[in-house]
This record gives structure tokens, sequence and C-alpha cells, in this order.
């Protein structure tokens, strides 16, 4: 229940802006192309790419004239479903265990705390947890998760700054195979998506995971921020080339930025958005939820 | 692949179907602004912005002098690059001294849009120009944000002040008085990354401005940000009247339209951009450049001026003499890697040159063949760089073992830089090199 709340709260904000934008398009009356146009705007104001909002809104134009809605109101409400729809069509992978979770992501998207907050998040349904400190690139990074690790009251596997990833992952799942922890929550240094020498590393660390723990059951989760405009798709398709992504974490849900854009790339790239990123707290890590966030975007 | 072409790519589509009519309609131009339009928005120009600067560049392409010209598409082509231009501030913008020392920046923005290596490289930067710079920690809330700009600092050899979690409000006062008595003519602070409609922390820096004279409020924004940028930049000015933004994360594949909406809507300067996570990685924005590079004519300048830093008077004197002589050797084709290097690798100067902006990609740049010419030369004796003629096959596989290549490999090099040296005798004479 709280999840509902806290996900509806967060979007309220993103909803009473486009809310009083809606309200005075009720006002004119007659459904004609101006309104659709405005429905248009503000999709692509929410960050939805210009084609996947012109794409929407044909589809709803068609079938607000195949159900006949004459209320602007009902269109709305069509509009929301349609949305809604398209995101839940995905389906979303149920964690197995022994897990190895991934974060990935471009700098700055919030991949340390969103560790910190999925580690808590496993903690309370009673498994044990082990992150890994894969970023060990970013000044200070291994200090940060630390902080989050005692927070989360878990271990946590560091080497010094600047060594190998790939062997901090490695002595990770060592740990844990031998200690049968449920849950192993990998850092990674974010990386700009364009970077081939980066994005190898990454494969690197993703093989010797497959190779050296092949019995847990491995997920990638890209990390996005929900401030990002279009170059999130961009950044999407180049991560889930590399290491074949299981889903998205979609942080910073929290301000006025919509994340518009997850429309476009469910769409295309077919991944699932598994967690949301609502706030700073420990708890403020929610499972996306395909219906709040539709209504939320209206 | 279409979809997401770059701004410049789209714009440079629709004026080269432009071109090849000579002469256009109203109706073309239309239809060029409508993708124009498109283009804007799939960059992440904020919608109302794009609205204005469609409405803006039609109105001057539709008047007489556009239909009469004589190129139009170069007209057209000027007037978007103009108004891209206008958009973005019409000068670069440098950051101000107080009068009264110590002067004081203050860093602020989103969580995540790169604050603290900004303040690394910012100090970096001053540096360099010879001032004495004190970072002072004031993001008390994320773990172990001050402990990131020490190692940030310890990098860019500058002092951190700080109080651990103690109120910025306090700690910066302190620190400005630290910083007069120990002699720091600059004084860049640190903050938290916030969200502007969070009441309490906007609230905090409007505290920590009142208490501190902060000369320089410089917004930080990541390049990659959507249509929230505007809000963001709005907010963040209307509260603590911003004095600049600095734009981060440019060396990705972002159209960076935010960087367009940010000045429409503030008003500011965009001063600085960064472009990668060394120190060195930060430049000054100039508009011109930037709308350059935007509509696919590549930044010349910004390369000249990169060679410019990277190669000193006397080496490119010479290798020009070298050239002139043709002596050049294997021994130079290897000190020419490390300009390159310095430059920041074929990539970065790639994506500066006319035309080639936006259609070449990083990855499509193997650095690591390059890599591997170069450890095929370091293989090399020094007799052999300076008369490759004597490598025999012995030698060959000599090298090859040595440079973990194959004799292959050995051999594509010693054809390329016959080939090259025989493209310099040809070009020899001819004019200067670039630098």
């Amino acid at each position: 229940m709280g999840f509902f709340s806290k996900i509806f709260n967060a979007l309220k904000k993103t909803k009473d802006s486009i809310g009083a934008k809606l309200k005075a398009l009720f006002s004119s009356g007659k459904i004609g192309d101006d309104f659709y146009d405005e429905l248009e705007e503000i999709l692509i104001s929410a960050d939805v790419s210009v084609t996947t909002a012109e794409e929407i809104i044909e589809d709803l134009k068609e079938d607000a004239k195949e159900s006949r809605l004459k209320e602007e109101e009902y269109v709305v409400a069509l509009l929301k479903d349609i949305i809604a729809d398209l995101l839940e069509a995905l389906e979303v992978p149920q964690i197995e265990y022994p897990a190895v979770i991934m974060l990935v992501g471009v700098n700055g998207v919030g991949k340390t705390t969103s560790i910190g907050k999925l580690a808590n998040y496993y903690v309370k349904q009673g498994k044990s947890v082990l992150l890994a400190a894969g970023d060990t690139f970013r000044a200070a990074a291994g200090e940060q998760l630390s902080v989050w690790a005692d927070r989360a009251k878990v271990r946590i596997v560091r080497h010094e700054e600047g060594s190998d990833p790939s062997a901090v992952v490695f002595d990770a799942v060592s740990s844990a195979k031998a200690r049968k922890t449920d849950v192993v929550i990998v850092d990674t240094a974010g990386r700009l998506h364009v970077k081939a020498n980066l994005m190898e590393e990454l494969k690197k660390m993703n093989r010797v995971v497959s190779r050296s723990y092949p019995e847990a059951h491995f997920y990638k989760l890209l990390v996005l921020d929900a401030t990002t405009g279009q170059n999130a798709v961009s950044q999407a398709r180049a991560f889930h080339e590399a290491i074949d992504l299981d889903g998205i974490v979609l942080t910073k849900l929290d301000g006025t930025a919509k994340g518009g854009f997850v429309v476009s790339l469910c769409g295309e790239l077919e991944i699932p958005v598994l967690f949301a990123g609502v706030g700073e707290k420990i708890d403020d890590l929610e499972p996306f939820d395909a219906e709040s966030f539709a209504q939320g975007l209206l | 692949m279409a979809i997401f072409a770059s701004l410049s790519e789209r714009l440079n589509h629709i004026f080269s179907k432009m071109t090849k009519r000579g002469r256009l309609t109203e109706l073309e131009i239309k239809t060029a602004m409508r993708e124009v339009r498109v283009a804007l928005l799939e960059a992440d120009v904020n919608i109302r912005v794009a609205k204005k600067f469609i409405a803006d560049v039609s109105e001057k392409a539709l008047g007489q002098q556009i239909l009469s010209s004589l190129n139009p598409s170069q007209q057209v082509i000027k007037i978007v690059n103009e108004e891209l231009i206008a958009l973005m501030g019409s000068q670069n913008a440098k950051l101000e001294v107080s009068p009264k020392l110590p002067t004081v920046i203050m860093m602020c923005g989103l969580q995540g849009a790169g604050k603290t290596t900004l303040c690394g490289k910012l100090a970096h930067l001053l540096k360099k120009q010879g001032k004495r710079v004190l970072l002072v920690a004031c993001d008390i809330y994320r773990p172990a944000a001050i402990e990131q700009l020490k190692v940030v600092a310890a990098k860019a050899g500058t002092q951190v002040f700080e109080k651990g979690t103690q109120n910025p409000v306090k700690t910066a006062p302190q620190a400005v008085e630290f910083a007069k008595r120990e002699g720091y003519d600059t004084v860049i602070i640190d903050t938290a990354g916030r969200l502007q409609i969070d009441e309490n922390l906007m609230q905090e820096l409007e505290n920590v401005k009142a208490v501190v004279p902060v000369t320089e409020t410089l917004l930080t924004v990541d390049s990659t940000t959507g249509q929230v940028a505007v809000d963001v930049a709005d907010t963040f000015n209307k509260r603590l009247e911003i004095t600049g933004v600095i734009l981060t994360k440019l060396d990705g594949d972002t159209r960076g339209g935010a960087c367009l909406s940010i000045k429409a809507v503030t008003g500011k300067p965009i001063k600085f951009i960064g472009v990668g996570e060394k120190l060195t990685d930060l430049e000054p924005f100039y508009p011109d450049r930037m709308a350059s590079r935007i509509l696919g004519m590549g930044d010349v300048l910004s390369l000249i001026e990169k060679a410019q830093d990277a190669i000193t008077e006397e080496e490119a004197k010479k290798m020009e003499e070298k050239l002139k002589k043709s002596s050049f050797t294997l021994e130079d084709y290897l000190s020419q890697f490390e300009m390159m290097k310095r430059m920041g690798g074929a990539g970065a100067i790639l994506s500066m040159m006319p035309g080639v902006g936006g259609k070449i990609k990083e990855e499509d740049i193997d650095e690591k063949a390059l890599e591997r010419t170069k450890a095929i030369i370091l293989s090399m004796t020094k007799k052999e760089r300076v008369n490759p003629a004597i490598i025999n096959s012995s030698r060959k596989k000599r090298i090859a073992a040595g440079s973990g290549t194959s004799v292959q490999e050995v051999n594509q090099l010693l054809n390329k830089f016959e080939q090259m040296k025989t493209l310099m005798k040809q070009l020899k004479g001819k004019k200067r090199l670039p630098f």
C-alpha cells in the first residue's frame, strides 16, 4: 500500500501541473485537432519522444472515433489507458535466488544510491545481501557505497580505488557462493555509453559473473535519470547492446521530471521498468507501477 | 537510426534537399521548418523555446530576401545559425573576479549533474591561471561527498576546507575567513545536489548566499537533461540569481538541446562545458562554435585552440622542419601519436572536424589499433625507426613478437608509413601545416 501512495504523491506534482493544462482544455467543448495537438504537446513536455507521441495520438484518435467518445475527459482517460497498456505489455521478470544484480548507467544517474535502497529492499524481505563496490574509478565511490552498506546493515566487498572492477566482482561472487548469500548487488562506475573502452570493461564484468557463478540468476539493470531527455533511449540502446539488459531502474521521479522517455523505450527495446526511485531516503525505492505512472503523467 | 539522427544530420538532410532545387517556395520553407521543429524537440530543446525559434526563423525565411536570394539554402542555414547563436547568447562569458578578494564561486544544481567533479576542474583551470584556490565542502548530505571532493582536490593540487556535516551556513563564512587569513584569492563552494522544488534545500542555498559575498553562482546542468531543464534553470535563477551555467557530459552523444533552452529562459550565459572525466576536460563555451557544431559545420576553432594548447611551438616547428627536409621517420610518427593523445585522442579531433560532426562515433575509431601501432614502433630499435629499409623478415619477426602483434601488422604499418611519406613529399612546399 505504502508504495502506491508514495509513487502517487511523487507524481502528484507532475499531475498538478499537467492537470491544470488539461483543465484549460476541457472548457473548449468540441473535440477537434487542436485538442489532440495540445495532448501531443503535453506528452512531448513530459519527455515522450516526438515520434512516440505522434503514434500514441494517432492511436488515440482512432480509438476515440471507434468508441464515439464525445467528452474530452473520456479521451484523456483513454490516453492514460493506452500509455499504461504500452508499459504493462512487457513481462516483469520475477527474481529468483541466488541472484546477482548488476546496476549500470551513465554518470550521476543515481546508481550507488539505488543500490543502497535495493539492498534495504531485499533485507526487508529477509534475504541476505552482499554489495560489490565495482566503481573503482570515481573518487570516493567505494566510501559512498560503504555508508549505504552500513545503513542497510549488509556486507560489502571493496578493493582499492583504481583496481580492476572485474576482480572486485569475482571476489564478491566467490564470497557469496561460500556463504550462500541470497543477493549480490554490483555497483559499477558511471560511464557514457559512447565510450567504447568503458563498455568493454562492462562486458568483462558481465562475463566474470556469468562464468564464475553460473548457478546464480543474473539480472542486469540500467539506471536512468528521470530528468534525462531523449538521450535516455540512446543510453538504453547502447547498454542493451553491450550486456543485454533485464530491466530499468528509473530514478529521481520525485521532482517535476516525468521520465516520459520510458514509453518510447518499452516500445522500442522491450525492456521493462522494474523500480522507481522516488526520494533520497533508504525506503524511497518502489516496484514500478505502470498504472500510477501513466496516471501521474497526465 | 533515422529517428535518432543528430540535429546536424537532420538539418543537413533538410538543407541538402533544398540545395538541389535552387529556389525556395513558401511551402518548402514551411516543410523545412516542420522538420527543424521535430529535430529541435528530439534534441530536447524545450517545446516553448522551439516554438518561438521556429516562429522567428520562419518569419525571417519567409521574407523577400530569401526568396530572391541566389543561393536560398545558404541563406536558410545562415538564418538558422544566427538564430541559434542568438538563442544561446552571443559571446563567451568569462568568470568574474571580485574586486575584494577572495572571489567566491558557489556551485549549485540537481543531484548527479557533476558539481563535485566540476569543482576539481574549475580549481585546476584557475590554478593554471595563477590563482590560489580553496575548495569548500558544503555537501553534507550525500554519503562520502566530502571524501570525493578531497580526492578531486588532491588531483587538482588544491586544499579543501571542511567542517564535516556542520551546517553550510556556518561552514561557508568560516571558509571565507580562512581563505582571507591564508591568502587564497578564490573560494569554490561545493553544495549538495538538490531538486529545484525542495523548499528546505533551496532555502539553505539562499542562506549561504546571504552570509558570504558570492561573486559567481554557477548552475551545473547535465547536458542530457530533457524538457525539465527549463524549469530547473528558471527556479534556480529566480531563487539564487545565478550568474552562469556550466553544461556537463557533453562528451556523450546528447544533442544538448537543454543548452539552447536554458539561456533563452534565464538570460544567463553558459560559461563552460564539461567534456570528459579528466581534470582538463573543461572548455569555454562559445555559442557560435556550438551553433556550427549543431549545424554540422564542425568546430574548427576549438580544434585549433586545442592544438595550440597540446603542442608546443617548438614541437610544431621541428615537425615542419622535418617535413620540409622529408626526413620524417617512424620516430616522428610516434611523437605525432603522443601529440594527438594530448589533444584528446583521434575521436575528439574528428568530432570537431567540419562535415564529420555527429557522423563518427567514438566506437568507430579504433584507439586500440593506434595503441598497437605505437607498440610496434616501440619494439623497433632506434636504427630501425630512422631507417625502416633495414627491417628484414627476421627483424619483422622480432618486432612482431616484441609488440604482441603479427608480421602482417608490422608490414601494414611499414606500408602505411611509406604511403604517408610519399604523400608528404607531394604536400611539401605547398602550404604550412595547420599547426
